[in-house]
């Protein structure tokens, strides 16, 4: 008995004081540090005055929070940056699915290798495939030329196509492409085949198949590639930094500020806390939905 | 005109020919099994009747109209698989309501059948449930459900009772046959059991490396095998070289080796001189004590060489002077008695005259 305690303790005692250390008590910190007041050059203020000097803004404060609502343009960012992140998991749903469907049905062996070429571009480093957009997309590359001499046969005037909301979209789909059809992939390489069989047997066509047999058994796939998709998009500051123009920033740019460019502490730790809380909720409604969706299944 | 008319059909997989100029008639109504060993070819004369394969020669007819070009989707012809493939996010009413959805059925016609067929397997209260949620007998009647639910001018069923223990075999096989005497739907059934075959079909077609053999009903093809890979197929048959010496068309006169003259049942075409094997069945061997002189022709001295019990029946195998093996069944119909003979007793084996056939060596 004794012991048995102990082997779990051993166990699952290491991860939980990781998660302690460095995802409760760093919340907890954040959420205390979005109650207090910003220091003069930065930081915090202190809790409490130092005795000679008694003026100015010491112990805690809402004023984070009411900033945050004083000015739609925050709201608006979150929003816009919600916008972007569902039409982002959108399309690489849409790119993702047929994908997934090809790689799950294709023999062992040529599975594995597209299963490769999809985490290949995991090898080289981020910001570096975001720099790669950054010449494919810009003024003078190929792709630039060749869009603006088409819209130019149609009489419309030339485009950029860097430093755009487009860009920015791009960017997003490119890098978070493989989250979605990892687990795409995982789940309808487990589809019985013989379903599809039985279905056509029983009349169903092939949109039918997919419509009544493929999509409904994928929907746990699409829920958690859509997650692993939509909640790391909504704190995203790179992708807009380097291909976004100045009116496309969201709300993990506006974060990044806060912390590196403004230096108002407070506030960026409100707007962590609040898009913290808007990823929750998020992840819940659609955890929710998903159960009530695929509930009483086998899968 | 039949039902379903397969011509001349053949399938090879690269050098490997699965169904070899194949041809078989079945009427409506009927309830015809397809049995062979597994490779015989029978699951890919099913495919290709069901759609989801093709012929590379011959023609399959169904009413009359070839089938060749129309997708399994829009064949008269539904399939229970052998893993029953329901849909394991649909509840049990929704399997069985797919394929008159997929038909176009209005609502009201859909419900009506579906709870119809509900009620004709046996599970009236299970429409909400999912298949997960059933056990194995319940999952195939429902995918009987399914398959029948639409009135199919053909159902395959693909070795269904496989997975099922042996009790409950027995039992699908009896509401089986109550089924399709009630819906009167032409069924063709795939099985490597023979005696599944013989209990369930009208007729039977016995299968060997992608050939038909015999076709028959299920007493012909176990009493009148025509030739060796069918009579060892099915049931259980013990044989001996033989020679013909006497071919009247009233009994045939064999030579065994070692053994002596035997009296066998006429059969046609054969002729003196003609080598094959004298096959009988255990159940038509009679064991006896030596002391009790038979009256049969058939007879001879041997010794019990090894027995197997089953509880209503002991099957003693009995070696002869020629040192042939024979398989001699007894049912233990003494209360109390577990065996008649033990291992090393002499004893007489005698046969009706009748009883046993002439069949060409195996090939």
């Amino acid at each position: 008995m004794k012991e048995k305690r102990l082997a779990r303790l051993l166990v699952s005692g290491p991860p939980l004081l990781f998660l302690i250390v460095f995802f409760v008590a760093p919340s907890l910190i954040m959420i205390l540090t979005s109650l207090r007041f910003p220091g003069e050059f930065g930081g915090l203020a202190p809790i409490t005055p130092p005795s000679d000097q008694a003026v100015g803004e010491y112990g805690f404060t809402p004023d984070a929070y009411q900033f945050f609502f004083s000015d739609f343009i925050y709201t608006e960012i979150f929003l816009k940056s919600f916008a972007v992140a569902f039409g982002t998991t959108l399309i690489c749903l849409i790119l993702a699915y047929p994908l997934a469907v090809l790689i799950a049905r294709s023999r062992k062996h040529l599975r594995n290798l597209m299963v490769l070429l999809v985490i290949l571009p995991f090898a080289s480093n981020f910001l570096i495939r975001i720099y790669a957009w950054m010449i494919i997309l810009g003024p003078e590359s190929a792709l630039s030329h060749f869009v603006n001499t088409v819209l130019g046969a149609f009489g419309i005037a030339p485009v950029t196509l860097l430093f755009s909301p487009f860009a920015v979209l791009i960017g997003m789909v490119y890098v978070h492409l493989p989250f979605m059809v990892l687990p795409l992939y995982t789940n309808l390489e487990k589809h019985d085949p013989s379903l599809l069989d039985a279905a056509q047997d029983l009349g169903a066509n092939a949109w039918q198949r997919f419509w009544r047999v493929t999509w409904p058994l994928s929907l746990p796939g699409v829920f958690s590639g859509s997650a692993l998709v939509f909640i790391p998009v909504l704190g995203m500051f790179a992708v807009p930094d380097i291909l976004g123009g100045t009116g496309d920033i969201l709300i993990g740019n506006l974060i990044k500020d806060q912390f590196l460019g403004t230096r108002d502490w407070p506030f960026g730790s409100a707007l962590s806390i609040m898009l913290t809380l808007a990823v929750l909720s998020v992840a819940g409604l659609t955890t929710w939905f998903a159960r009530s969706a695929t509930g009483q299944r086998a899968l | 005109m039949a039902l379903l008319e397969i011509r001349n059909v053949t399938r090879r997989f690269g050098s490997y020919t699965a169904v070899d100029n194949v041809s078989i008639d079945v009427e409506a109504g009927e309830f015809f099994t397809l049995l062979g060993p597994s490779g015989c070819g029978k699951t890919t004369l099913l495919r290709m009747i069901a759609g989801f394969d093709l012929p590379d020669s011959g023609q399959i007819m169904l009413d009359g109209k070839d089938m060749v070009g129309i997708p399994p989707e829009k064949r008269p012809v539904h399939t229970v698989f052998q893993t029953y493939a329901l849909f394991p996010h649909m509840t049990v009413a929704d399997n069985i309501a797919f394929p008159l959805r997929m038909a176009g059925k209005a609502p009201q016609e859909i419900k009506k059948r579906v709870n119809e067929l509900l009620e004709r397997v046996h599970l009236p209260n299970f429409g909400n449930r999912f298949p997960h949620e059933l056990s194995g007998g319940q999952k195939q009647r429902v995918a009987f459900a399914r398959g029948l639910v639409n009135r199919p001018r053909l159902l395959l069923l693909d070795e269904p009772l496989g997975a099922l223990d042996a009790k409950l075999r027995e039992e699908m096989q009896i509401e089986l046959i109550n089924l399709q005497k009630e819906i009167g739907i032409t069924f063709i059934f795939v099985t490597h059991a023979q005696d599944e075959a013989l209990a369930l079909s009208h007729r039977i077609a016995v299968m060997n490396r992608g050939n038909v053999e015999q076709i028959d009903e299920p007493s012909k093809i176990y009493s009148a095998p025509r030739n060796h890979f069918v009579a060892d197929f099915i049931g259980k048959i013990s044989v001996m070289n033989a020679a013909v010496i006497e071919a009247a068309s009233s009994h045939l006169k064999l030579a065994i080796e070692g053994l002596g003259e035997v009296t066998a049942p006429a059969r046609e075409g054969v002729e003196v001189g003609d080598k094959g094997v004298l096959a009988i069945r255990p159940e038509q061997v009679r064991i006896s004590h030596p002391s009790n002189a038979s009256q049969l022709k058939n007879h001879f001295r041997g010794k019990v060489h090894d027995f197997l019990y089953v509880g209503d029946v002991t099957t003693y195998i009995v070696e002869l002077v020629n040192g042939a093996y024979i398989e001699a069944l007894l049912p233990n119909s003494a209360p109390g008695r577990a065996k008649f003979f033990e291992v090393d007793d002499e004893v007489t084996i005698s046969w009706r005259h009748d009883a046993g056939i002439f069949l060409d060596n195996p090939q």
